[in-house]
């Protein structure tokens, strides 16, 4: 059986659907309502498995899955040398999300990466610690940062309501997953003009460590087929 | 490769041999402080330390290496002149699948002596090229402070000079940096106040200053071509050491805010010629050690084996400045180095 984890609920789940619906494979609720049980309708030999974005990307890293949906933006950021562990296969076109990096907007001063980088410098020396950016993508924004040569400031861990950290005095900036802006605004943030980290979508993505066989190998090659990948 | 065992093995060798010496053979804790000390290393190991939570003690770092908790000791009741040796184990996370170890073991030398550091620059170094000598490895040298001093001769703003001394660990960005205070480019037109509210630990006097800071700025002259084309020579200068001291003799003549840098350097290559170092092939590079620990800030040097994709075998520098922040007030020129006895093992290892 080829596994394949989709995602378990909510609009993700729903578009994941509409996507394979798209091409001909129908994904259908199997025993009770509550019951996390799926099978995939139009192909034979591919057992979905219903978890979440987060699982998804964790069961692709260890093989337990041959293939999965999940984000871009959780793969990168959780994978060590994610090319290495996992293959795209297709981009959905759908769950698209920016990972970008915010500032206060009355930081007039603030334009670029640049701008922040002397910040930084001027912040630690005002304040006697290091310019504090809330995210819950530390690799992401970590090797951003260095490849940009931004000093002085440290990730501060934060899993939700990030926008809400500079206004509680947590953290000075905040590099959080964005769809449209309204939420920044709404906070008084502002994005960087060279601020974008990531432009992420949900992703079909194959797992380098899953147990291939000729069988799974085979079914595949007929997924991709009826998928047009 | 060397399994735990051969590694700690040779290290045991070489302390052996840093202790023939008379170096005083110290231990460092495996735990130490986070706070006091990770920003001494710079971003790419403060990136990579292993940080856990103490309840009593707060956050504490698998060590990343022996140098700072060795100075912080030795600048709390070490006596003066002082050679320390020391071996075990560092821990650095690796964020890539290549392989590398997360923990490995470190021999090293460091000596804290305010008479005569070129002699102990050379001292250190010769050491080090002796006990690898049968490695057949290749040296590498460097002086940060010729380069930082040539910064501080700029005849141009203390922050641009600021800003550039800064970023001398980040190539890329020292380069964005230079190149944009090179050029003539109209001001900035940035907006002086904003309708949104002012939300975090920033203040707007802090804003204040930085526009005002950038007004200054813009209004200053750029670094002339002139200075710049002198400090790109210096940077890509790559030569034997005794032809690298002729030409950072002749660029004095221009840059002569680097004189004193530069004869330091020549003092140091006299001591490593009497300490049978072959000066007239012994590689130097302006730029060596711009990309590793950000706490040195005069000579570096580094031995490494034929197999580019191995690390050094064997590194070191001066970190006069670092004793400085440690020392509460109190400093002491202070130069060492570290060996990694598991590539010692995997080349074949010394016998010293």
């Amino acid at each position: 059986m080829l596994k394949i984890g989709v995602p378990s609920k909510g609009r993700l789940m729903e578009q994941c659907a509409d996507w394979f619906a798209a091409r001909g494979l129908r994904l259908v609720r199997t025993g009770s309502e509550r019951e996390y049980a799926c099978a995939m309708e139009g192909i034979e030999g591919v057992e979905p498995v219903l978890l979440s974005a987060g699982e998804i990307t964790r069961e692709l890293a260890a093989g337990r899955i041959h293939l999965g949906v999940t984000g871009q933006d959780l793969v990168r950021d959780k994978l060590a040398d994610w090319a290495s562990q996992v293959e795209e296969l297709a981009p959905m076109g759908f769950g698209h999300a920016d990972l970008v990096i915010a500032v206060p907007a009355a930081w007039v001063d603030v334009e670029t990466l640049d701008d922040l980088d002397a910040v930084a410098a001027a912040f630690r020396r005002t304040h006697g610690h290091r310019l504090r950016i809330a995210t819950k993508y530390h690799r992401l924004v970590h090797d951003f940062l260095r490849s940009a040569g931004v000093a002085d400031y440290q990730l501060v861990d934060s899993q939700g309501a990030t926008e809400g950290t500079i206004r509680n005095l947590t953290a000075e900036a905040i590099a959080d997953i964005t769809s449209s802006g309204e939420t920044l605004r709404a906070n008084h943030l502002k994005l960087l003009d060279d601020g974008v980290i990531l432009q992420s979508q949900a992703t079909l993505y194959a797992a380098h460590a899953a147990a291939w066989d000729d069988a799974t190998r085979a079914t595949l090659d007929r997924l991709k087929a009826k998928l047009g990948i | 490769m060397a399994g735990k065992a051969a590694a700690r093995a040779e290290a045991e060798r070489l302390f052996a041999a840093f202790q023939a010496e008379g170096a005083v053979p110290v231990e460092a804790e495996i735990l130490q402080p986070a706070e006091v000390l990770l920003d001494l290393y710079g971003e790419d190991i403060r990136a990579r330390a292993f940080v856990t939570t103490d309840p009593l003690r707060g956050e504490m770092m698998l060590r990343p290496d022996f140098t700072v908790p060795v100075v912080q000791m030795h600048m709390s009741h070490g006596a003066e002149p002082a050679r320390y040796c020391y071996m075990g184990e560092v821990f650095r996370r690796q964020e890539h699948l290549d392989g590398r170890a997360t923990e490995y073991f470190q021999a090293g030398y460091e000596v804290f002596d305010r008479d005569d550091p070129t002699g102990a620059d050379a001292e250190v170094f010769a050491l080090f090229a002796r006990m690898l000598a049968p490695l057949g490895l290749r040296a590498a040298t460097g002086d940060l402070a010729i380069l930082m001093a040539a910064v501080r001769g700029l005849n141009t703003l203390p922050s641009r000079k600021a800003a550039l001394l800064r970023h001398v660990w980040r190539p890329k960005r020292f380069r964005a940096l230079l190149d944009h205070y090179g050029a003539d480019r109209p001001a900035r037109a940035l907006p002086h106040a904003s309708d949104a509210p002012l939300i975090g630990l920033r203040s707007a006097s802090e804003i204040a200053e930085r526009l005002e800071a950038l007004a200054e700025d813009a209004a200053a002259p750029p670094i002339s071509a002139e200075e710049v084309a002198l400090l790109d020579d210096l940077l890509d200068l790559t030569a034997p050491s005794t032809a690298a001291l002729s030409h950072l003799r002749d660029l004095t003549r221009s840059l002569p805010a680097i004189a004193t840098a530069v004869d330091r350097m020549a003092r140091r290559l006299d001591a490593l010629a009497a300490r049978g170092v072959d000066v007239d092939t012994l590689a130097f590079e302006a730029s060596h050690g711009r990309t590793t620990l950000e706490y040195y800030d005069g000579f570096v040097f580094s031995f490494h084996a034929a197999d580019p994709a191995l690390p050094p075998v064997a590194s070191g520098g001066r970190y006069d400045a670092m004793t400085a922040v440690l020392g509460q007030g109190r400093s002491i020129p202070a130069v060492g180095g570290v060996i990694r006895p598991g590539l010692v093992a995997d080349l074949g290892g010394v016998s010293c």
